[in-house]
């Protein structure tokens, strides 16, 4: 093997020819490894299917003072509460020092239309959909939500006052198109 | 250099000690594993069909996230595969053509072993392991072809599984548990679906003792004869080097027709969904069982036709038998390697009319063709090991380098 010895003659010198054409292609292999397992990846993130339907168009016309009710997007519950002007006045009491995630309720909702309060129905703990929108359901103390898994607490803004949960409720990106429809997402 | 090991090295030799994986590696496809110096580039097909068969389980794996087996969906998931998921046309047309290409590879080594003699003694289980393979490969790629449920993939799928009907008093019980119903319908659809799954990892097994039965004997070369330590070299870095230098060529040629020619060699009418009440004009299966498909069309009765064509394959079984000359490479047996090119030759003009209509010139060329592929190898091969006379063998692989130096 003739010229693995001249190969090796020249490794007192340095970098070899040799030591070069295998960084190299090393270095290509890698690249070409990552440009062909990132289509795989990405392969499984959401599909245009899944990204053409992540918005959900609702009326809330229906909805009276003092009903919630839950409606779906991204196949996951959003509760709308047509809250009562009791409730609105119990979420904007609050002191802000008081809550562990503070947020004022103001901006939880949109100005002009701070009746409709929009809020994903996922617990912020670990995802159980949180009870209160019947009102045969147990609301908590604080009149909101009550997550029936670990015991969370959200007020009638949704925010997080009792429990394990960190957050508050998520409120979704929506608009109002009319006065009566709501677009989320 | 320092005496002291490293840290590194000293977790890796403990590692080492406890399961030597690297060591194992090693001696499989590394330093350890001295081949023959002389092989020529007809020996990078193994290792592409090694590559192809990984590729084809991890697209597969990926396609199979997006994939529906039921009637109603089926042909739906797999467009929303091509149209909706990220990359989906990628995957999926690197998984229809890696078939093809898979084929491709694989014909290649099985007939650079029969130019070669590389099924000859010692190697005829090694041979055997590789017959297991392209059998399971042809069961797997036709399963895969259902999937689509497309027009060609139902009346592909109707056709092959009534083959087994021609068996003699059981063959309609067989076809029926086949279809797990009276017709190709959702029970078929699903099974294939998990079978199609199922045996690529039964490839890895089989590919796994193909090599084990390799490292037996080690590997032949173009010239046949029983290579000397001396006239051997690591395959790492040699052979290493030199196959992927070939899986460079090979992939640029393989994303060529992903890219450029993703249908070519598909056929349109998959792309119709499955009606169980049309029949298309003119089926076909996929090209790489065309020259099966004449060899079963060739002969005018339905079990004979299924022998025949079933023949053809196991009949490679025992090709170590049927060629007892002693010499392994068609490069010192003059009258052999006509013969061969003329084998080749015969299964592409199969092939061809295994694409045509059953009538007239192809139906002819087709029983031809049968009658050449069966006399080759049960008449030909037989009596050429007793006649023929092979040119000298050199004594060593590289003497015949050495003498022309001197």
């Amino acid at each position: 093997m003739a010229n693995t010895a001249h190969a090796h003659a020249a490794d007192a010198a340095g970098e070899t020819r040799r030591d070069f054409l295998l960084h190299t292609t090393v270095a290509m292999g890698a690249v070409g490894g990552v440009m062909m397992v990132w289509p795989l990846i990405h392969s499984m993130n959401p599909a245009a299917d899944t990204l053409a339907l992540s918005t959900s168009e609702i009326n809330i016309s229906g909805i009276g003072e003092g009903q919630r009710v839950t409606v779906v997007w991204r196949g996951k519950p959003v509760f709308v509460a047509h809250r009562t002007p009791a409730e609105i006045d119990a979420a904007r009491k609050v002191n802000l020092s008081e809550l562990r995630d503070p947020q004022t309720d103001d901006s939880r909702v949109k100005k002009g239309k701070e009746a409709f309060l929009v809020i994903e129905g996922s617990c912020t703990h670990l995802g159980c959909i949180p009870q209160g929108v019947k009102v045969t359901e147990p609301r908590g103390e604080f009149g909101g939500w009550f997550c029936p898994c670990h015991g969370s607490q959200y007020d009638t803004s949704g925010r997080i006052r009792k429990g394990p949960a960190p957050l508050n409720l998520h409120v979704p990106p929506y608009k109002f198109l009319t006065d009566t429809t709501v677009l989320i997402g | 250099m320092s005496t002291e090991k490293s840290v590194w090295r000293k977790a890796f030799e403990w590692h080492e000690e406890r399961l030597p994986l690297v060591s194992w590696l090693d001696h499989s496809l590394g330093t350890k594993y001295p081949v023959p110096r002389n092989l020529n580039y007809w020996w990078n097909f193994g290792s592409l069909a090694m590559f192809m068969l990984a590729v084809m389980i991890f697209s597969g794996i990926f396609l199979a996230m997006n994939y529906t087996p039921h009637v109603t969906l089926a042909f739906d998931s797999v467009e929303h595969i091509m149209r909706d998921v990220n990359h989906g046309w990628l995957i999926r047309y690197m998984h229809s053509n890696g078939a093809s290409f898979f084929f491709i590879v694989v014909y290649i080594h099985i007939l650079r072993g029969m130019y070669y003699g590389s099924y000859k003694a010692p190697r005829e289980v090694l041979w055997w392991m590789g017959i297991l393979i392209y059998l399971v490969m042809m069961a797997t790629g036709f399963l895969g072809y259902v999937l689509p449920w497309g027009q060609m993939s139902f009346w592909g799928a109707t056709v092959i599984t009534s083959l087994f009907s021609a068996i003699p008093a059981v063959g309609d019980s067989i076809v029926t548990l086949l279809w797990g119903g009276f017709s190709v319908d959702n029970p078929t659809l699903n099974r294939f679906f998990s079978l199609h799954y199922l045996l690529p990892f039964v490839i890895v097994g089989l590919v796994f003792l193909h090599i084990w039965a390799l490292h037996v004997p080690g590997a032949n070369n173009p010239l046949g004869i029983d290579a000397t330590p001396a006239d051997k070299i690591p395959f790492f870095p040699y052979y290493v080097m030199k196959d992927v230098f070939g899986l460079g060529v090979f992939v640029v040629i393989y994303f060529i027709a992903v890219f450029w020619f993703p249908n070519a060699l598909g056929d349109p009418v998959n792309y119709v969904k499955a009606n169980p009440l049309v029949t298309p004009p003119h089926i076909v299966p996929e090209w790489y069982y065309l020259p099966f498909y004449a060899i079963l069309r060739a002969i005018p009765n339905k079990l004979l036709g299924v022998v025949a064509m079933f023949g053809a394959i196991l009949i490679m079984f025992v090709l170590p038998w049927l060629d007892r000359h002693p010499v392994r490479s068609a490069s010192f047996r003059p009258i052999y390697r006509v013969f061969f090119w003329l084998f080749v030759a015969n299964a592409l003009m199969l092939g061809w009319c295994g694409a045509q209509l059953p009538e007239g010139l192809p139906a002819t060329l087709s029983q031809v063709g049968t009658f050449w592929y069966f006399f080759h190898l049960l008449v030909v091969l037989p009596v050429l090991s007793w006649v023929e006379t092979p040119k000298p063998l050199p004594a060593s692989i590289s003497q015949p380098v050495l003498k022309a130096a001197e």
